[in-house]
Order: C-alpha cells, then sequence, then structure tokens
C-alpha cells in the first residue's frame, strides 16, 4: 500500500519540530531555513500550517525541469530530485503552486521533500500527530470521519 | 563550536557602533548560556551600582547552547539586565520564535549599550546589522510595531519590541516578542525604552550545529517520551496551558486573594484552566521546539471586552482575578491582552492594582485620585481600565506605573505592597507553601517562582512529595531547585521540561550538542555557580540580607479561609539554614571558601 504525508493542520502548535528534524536529516545541521517542510504561522490568529511536497500526481515542476532533474519514480510514484542533474534555474520555484520547492539561497540548491527515502523524520518529530505518515487510503478515510464528526456534533445539538 | 555559535554581537547606542566578538569557550563551558552567560557579561562590564534606566546600564538579549536545537522546549532566550523595578541584576526568559532566530542570524548574545540620541530599532538579517530611525513607531503599540517593522524589513523577520509602557519607563514594563510573548519581569522594558530603542528585528538563516548528532537524538528522543508521557508535561498543560494550577492552589488553601489578605477564593473556578479550554480558547500553541503547548489562543467576542490574543496563563489569571477578586474571566483576558499590547508583565501589573484596590478599600487612595474610577475589589471594569491606563501612561495609569511598592511607599503604607525586592510576589502563598516563601525571599531578581519552583514537590508531587506545611529540609530543597533552574534557564530550556525530565537528561543533551562533557555534577555546579554570580551582582549593587525576606503580612497575619487556615510563613526560621547551606556567612555574603569552589574568587 503506498503511504503519504498527511497534514492536520489544526492540530499543529507551530513548534516547527518538524523543521529542525527535516534540517539535521538532510543537512546534519539544524537550520529551519534549509527544510523541506516549513510551518506557516499566521501570528494574530494563533494557527499554523506545515508544508511541504505533495509529490503531485501532474507535477508542474516536472513539467518545467528541463534537464530532467525532477522525475517521478515508477514505482513509489514520488517525486524525485536529482541533484547531479539540477542545473539551478529554480524553474521548479516558480511552478510549484504551493511554494513547496525551495531554493536556498545558501547553498544555491533546490530543496524539496523526499520522504526521506519511507521514514519521514518530520513525521517522527511532529508532537501532536500534525504530520503523519500513513497509508494512502486510511488517510482519507481519517480525514472523513474527522469531519463528519463536526456534522455528528452539529445535528445532535 | 557546536551548541554555541561562537561569535556575540556588540551595538553601541549612543555612538551607533556595531562590531562583535569571539565567545571565550571557557567562559560558554561555565555559565552555558542565556541567563547564565547574561549575568557573567552584567558583572565583567557594568558596575552594579549603575542607575538602571542610565545609558550605563545594559541590555542583553541572549539564547543557550540548545536554543535552536530539536531539544523538547528549548527555545527561549533571557534578557538580562539591571532591573528598572528592582534595582537587582534581572533575568527574565521568553520562548515563542525570536531566540532561535538570533541564533540562526549567527549570534549567541546581543549586548545592548548606552543610549541612542533618538528612538531607533536594530535590524539584523545574518551579518548585515543596522540601526534604523523609529521615530514613527514610537507611541505604537506591540502589534502595530510588529506589523511596521516587518513592511520596512522583512514579512518573515521576528521583532522583539517594547510598547508605550517600555516608552514611558513603566518600571515593570515587559519586552515583548512574536507580539504574545514576554520577557516579563523586573522592567527589561523599561530599561530598552530608557535607551531609546524600540524594537530588534532579526532574520537569521544559517545554522545551530551538533557534537554528535546521533547521541543527541536519542537523548531528545528519551527526553521527548519521558515529558509526553508526563500527566503535566504531556497532557495537562497542553489540554489547560498553567492555569489548570487555579482550582489545584485553591484547594489546598494557597491561592492568594485581595492582596493576600487571604488564601482562598471561593469564585476560582470561574477563572481557571478548565473554564478558559470550555469558552476562550481557541487551541493551544507552542514556541519554538515545544512539544508541550501550553500556550494558549484564546478569543473574546463580547464586544465589551473584544480582542484575540494569547493568554492567560495562570499567574495572570490569578493576579487581575483572584488578588483583584475578580471572577470575570472575559475582563481577566482582556486585561492580559492590554499588558502584551501595551509591553507589561502581567503579574506586576496585576498585583500592583491588587494593592490599589487595598489602599482604596483603606481610604488611602480615593475616587478622587483614581479619575472617578470605584478601585475596589471586584471590580471587573474598573480593574480593566487602570490597566489599559497604565499601559497607555494616562490619568490613575501613571501612579500604578511605579509598581506596588513604591505606590504604597508613597502613601506611608510600604507594608501593604506584596513584594520581595519591590518585585511583586506571584500567584502561590507563602504562608500555605513554606518552601516557595524562602524561594522568593532569596530570588536573586526579586520575587519569583520561576527561581524555584518548589511548587512541584510541594503541591503537585513532582518529581516526588514533600509536604508543604514544614520547614524541615525546605532549605536545600530550595538550593536544589534554585541551582537546577539556573542551569537549566541557561541552556535555553523551558523550565517546564522539568514536568517530565531532571539534570540527567539536560546534562545528557547538552553535553551531545555542545561536545562538552557534562555530568549531572557538573551542570549542578554551573547553576550554583550562576547563582553565586548574581548574588554578588546584588551584594555589590549595595542589597543585603535586608532585601531577602517577605512582607510582614506573610509572617504576621495569618490566612483566613480555606484549607490553609491559620497558616504563617516561617521564613526566619528557614533563612539562617538557607545561607549556611548555601556556603554563605551571616550576612548572606558568599564565603572565600564557596567562590573557590565555584572558581569565582576575585
Amino acid at each position: 500500500m503506498a503511504k503519504m504525508l498527511m497534514i492536520n493542520a489544526d492540530k499543529c502548535t507551530g513548534c516547527r519540530n518538524c523543521e529542525l528534524a527535516c534540517s539535521m536529516a538532510h543537512e546534519g545541521v539544524f537550520r529551519p531555513d534549509a527544510t523541506r517542510v516549513h510551518v506557516y504561522t499566521w501570528e494574530r490568529e494563533g494557527f499554523s500550517v506545515p508544508m511541504m511536497c505533495q509529490h503531485c500526481r501532474d507535477a508542474p515542476c516536472i513539467t518545467v525541469c528541463t534537464p530532467h532533474a525532477l522525475t517521478r519514480d515508477p514505482t513509489s510514484g514520488w517525486v524525485d530530485l536529482d541533484d547531479a542533474k539540477c542545473i539551478g534555474c529554480k524553474m521548479c520555484v516558480q511552478a510549484c503552486p504551493f511554494g513547496n520547492a525551495i531554493w536556498d539561497a545558501v547553498t544555491h540548491t533546490v530543496l524539496k521533500c523526499d520522504y526521506c527515502g519511507g521514514d519521514p523524520s518530520c513525521a517522527k518529530f511532529c508532537p501532536t500527530h500534525a504530520i503523519e505518515w500513513v497509508d494512502d487510503l486510511v488517510a482519507t478515510r481519517t480525514r472523513k470521519r474527522a469531519f463528519s464528526e463536526k456534522f455528528k456534533h452539529a445535528f445532535s445539538e | 563550536m557546536h551548541g554555541w555559535i561562537g561569535k556575540v554581537l556588540r551595538v553601541n547606542l549612543s555612538t551607533g557602533k556595531v562590531s562583535t566578538e569571539a565567545l571565550d569557550p571557557a567562559v560558554a563551558r561555565d555559565y552555558l548560556g542565556a541567563r547564565g552567560l547574561g549575568v557573567k557579561i552584567m558583572i565583567d562590564e557594568v558596575d552594579p551600582k549603575v542607575d538602571p534606566l542610565s545609558p550605563d546600564n545594559k541590555l542583553v538579549f541572549v539564547p543557550g547552547p540548545l536554543t535552536g536545537s530539536y531539544a523538547p522546549s528549548a527555545g527561549r532566550y533571557t534578557v538580562v539586565t539591571k532591573g528598572a523595578l528592582t534595582g537587582a541584576i534581572a533575568s527574565a526568559n521568553s520562548g515563542g520564535v525570536w531566540g532561535p532566530e538570533l541564533k540562526f542570524a549567527g549570534y549567541d548574545a546581543l549586548i545592548c549599550e548606552g543610549a541612542a540620541p533618538k528612538p531607533v530599532y536594530l535590524w539584523i538579517r545574518n551579518q548585515t546589522v543596522e540601526l534604523r530611525d523609529a521615530s514613527h513607531l514610537w507611541g505604537k503599540d506591540v502589534p502595530e510595531t510588529t506589523d511596521a517593522i516587518r513592511a520596512e524589513t522583512d514579512d518573515d523577520a521576528k521583532i522583539a519590541c517594547i510598547g508605550p509602557a517600555g516608552e514611558n519607563r513603566v518600571l515593570f514594563a515587559a519586552i515583548m516578542n512574536d507580539l504574545h510573548r514576554a520577557a516579563g519581569r523586573s522592567g527589561t522594558g523599561a530599561v530598552m525604552g530608557s535607551k531609546n530603542l524600540k524594537a530588534v528585528a532579526v532574520v537569521g538563516t544559517g545554522a545551530v550545529t551538533c557534537a554528535d548528532p546521533k547521541t543527541f537524538e536519542r537523548a531528545v528522543m528519551k527526553a521527548r517520551d519521558m515529558i509526553q508521557k508526563h500527566p503535566v508535561g504531556g497532557t495537562g498543560l497542553r489540554l489547560y496551558g498553567t492555569n489548570v494550577l487555579t482550582n489545584i492552589l485553591n484547594q489546598v488553601g494557597g491561592y492568594p486573594t485581595k492582596n493576600f489578605q487571604d488564601g482562598h477564593f471561593p469564585n476560582a473556578d470561574k477563572i481557571g484552566g478548565e473554564t478558559l479550554a470550555a469558552t476562550l480558547l481557541q487551541r493551544p500553541k507552542g514556541c519554538f521546539a515545544c512539544i508541550i503547548s501550553c500556550g494558549r489562543v484564546t478569543k473574546i467576542t463580547n464586544p465589551k471586552y473584544a480582542g484575540e490574543g494569547e493568554g492567560p496563563e495562570y499567574e495572570t489569571a490569578w493576579g487581575f482575578g483572584g488578588d483583584c477578586y475578580v471572577d470575570d474571566l472575559e475582563a481577566v483576558t482582556k486585561a492580559n491582552f492590554f499588558c502584551n499590547e501595551f509591553g507589561m508583565d502581567t503579574i506586576s501589573m496585576a498585583a500592583t492594582v491588587a494593592c490599589a484596590m487595598e489602599l482604596y478599600e483603606k481610604g488611602l487612595i480615593t475616587r478622587e485620585d483614581t479619575g472617578g474610577i470605584a478601585l475596589e475589589f471586584g471590580n471587573a471594569e474598573a480593574m480593566v481600565e487602570v490597566t489599559r491606563l497604565t499601559g497607555i501612561g494616562e490619568g490613575f495609569g501613571k501612579k500604578l506605573a511605579v509598581g506596588s511598592y513604591r505606590l504604597a511607599d508613597s502613601l506611608g503604607h510600604p507594608e501593604l505592597s506584596m513584594t520581595v525586592k519591590k518585585q511583586e510576589i506571584p500567584a502561590y502563598d507563602a504562608r500555605a507553601v513554606q518552601g516557595i516563601g524562602l524561594n522568593y525571599a532569596t530570588a536573586n531578581g526579586g520575587a519569583a517562582h520561576v527561581r524555584g519552583y518548589t511548587i512541584s514537590p510541594e503541591v503537585l508531587g513532582v518529581p516526588f512529595k514533600v509536604d508543604k506545611d514544614t520547614i524541615d529540609g525546605k532549605p536545600a530543597l530550595v538550593i536544589l531547585f534554585q541551582n537546577l533552574t539556573a542551569a537549566l534557564d541557561s541552556t535555553g530550556s523551558c523550565l517546564f521540561a522539568t514536568f517530565g525530565i531532571g539534570a540527567d537528561e539536560l546534562a545528557e543533551m547538552l553535553s551531545a550538542v555542545t561536545g562538552v562533557a557534562y555530568t549531572t555534577a557538573d551542570f549542578m555546579k554551573c547553576g550554583d555557580r550562576i547563582w553565586n554570580l548574581e548574588r554578588q551582582f546584588n551584594l555589590a549593587a549595595g542589597l543585603t540580607t535586608q532585601d531577602d525576606t517577605l512582607p510582614s503580612r506573610l509572617l504576621h497575619e495569618p490566612i483566613k479561609t480555606g484549607n490553609s487556615q491559620g497558616m504563617l510563613s516561617r521564613l526566619p526560621e528557614m533563612l539562617p539554614v538557607y545561607y549556611e547551606l548555601r556556603g554563605w556567612d551571616a550576612d548572606g555574603i558568599p564565603t572565600a571558601a564557596k567562590l573557590g569552589e565555584l572558581g569565582l574568587a576575585a
């Protein structure tokens, strides 16, 4: 069964442990500016949203990637980035509708979530299950159940 | 260096000169960072006798060696200065995301010295450091200032700033960061205001490195597990915030009411954490790297007090609530929002209102003095209004701006101020809980619960249960907690991590990050050293054993109702033992032998 990263923004507390785990896993240092996951916090409302590559089925980043550094793995279905082929044109950064392909101005490289090869550090370090590494089938069901519960409360009152 | 960046940023506000210098590895090893490094900088560079609001005082912002890592809930920084309220060493720590950002910008400390000739703000983007004109920001509150500076610098800049209270030198003004978090106590904001420094905006894109990532990850995972499995650290604080303590403290009869005239509040539940969770709470929020999320994102829809923000914490709910005999949670929360927006310490603000209410009750302040406000205990609207007036520096608020000690003293009744070293006592009654009273009396920055939180063992039974009523063993317990906290604060960790972990785990994580091997004993000795250095600053500032005391009310007027009825603080019996166990003489002065042991001998 395929797995995906499920984001439950309503559970996110904005702690950014995911960013730290991600930069440590990929860069060997704590550097939130160089992470594949970013938490965007709306300070006034106290609301935070973790964001990372969604490994789109029809991925704009692959479409625009002239040197074919970005490709789809036929087995996993993930969007892979081959650093050796990347020419740093940043077209993927501009094409991603979510801003999830990141240009690191310090190392001059593109950063993009690779699911840590199948054991994502962000999910492991998230203290509130705002980011979960789950079976894709279960993920959708869980979301449906959570949302339907709101209906239950609304109509049972 | 690992854990530490190895660099200190110095800004002379008088001349505008910006410079950097290397962090001395030996100093880092012995004083860690944050509170410890801050006090070391202060004692090396500042005459302790200096007027806190003069350009000769310095204002130091210091993250710790764990700050910026994923050590659980260790994303804090400390502001160290000579306190405007207290005239003693002040160290106020704060969470949010500002402290780590300073480290990612490449600094272990920011030293602000001198005073700018006109309002300025500091804009730090990694190695680019610039002092900018802030004339147009003067008078703006914290959210307005934050928005305006972001518009001029970077949308993602992290901002620490003062509001009108700091500008007006309200003696308990706070430095606010990330809108809602406060380096709250002792008047750090007034010192910042005296330097004409409106804000420090930071963007940092650099790294914090780790000496031994594998060992560190193992130590962090263990610590996280211990905190998450703990009933307080793992669940209680996220569900109900620190305000879960309201009902607990009221139940044991240690919940001060009416400016400590009593120790019990019949309506406590109406302003407690459980009620907050069921009413105004929107969601819990975590500071940087936090796994606890005690932060309360709250919203008031009632038009009378409409607003959104964060809080109240337990101390705040107690201060504006029980201490003022107010049981209106919306009013309490609104007063909290005002403190955040105008930049004031909620504890000192609230306790000063409570003191003013007692002065009003006794006829020492009249309705004429207050400008027509009926400042009676229980009057929620009056409480909110005088808080607002203090924040904006108008009317009767100007009288409250000096804190309860100077207010009561000016009316000939200093004994009605519930303070130690002129700083307001927080939300635990020293008559009902013996150890915490000794901690208040001896805390170097004036009365504070977060210097030696013996409430943990004495009331909550964490990590072990101790009889709150006895004085046996309390001096040793207080010293243990004070030393542990001094070391913990200096790593950048949050005190709440101790609802799960202790010195063993902190020393382990610290060693793995920095590559400096700390045993638990080494770590505790750092705490002892830092405590004694703070003490030396205070002694040199002119404080004496006379300042290590509690208000006479807590020593002579028993609690009237509740489960600690009839109790008094037995501080005079504990203090001499405390001095002796600290290695201090009868005047509270560290002996030469003690200083030698800690490497502090002159």
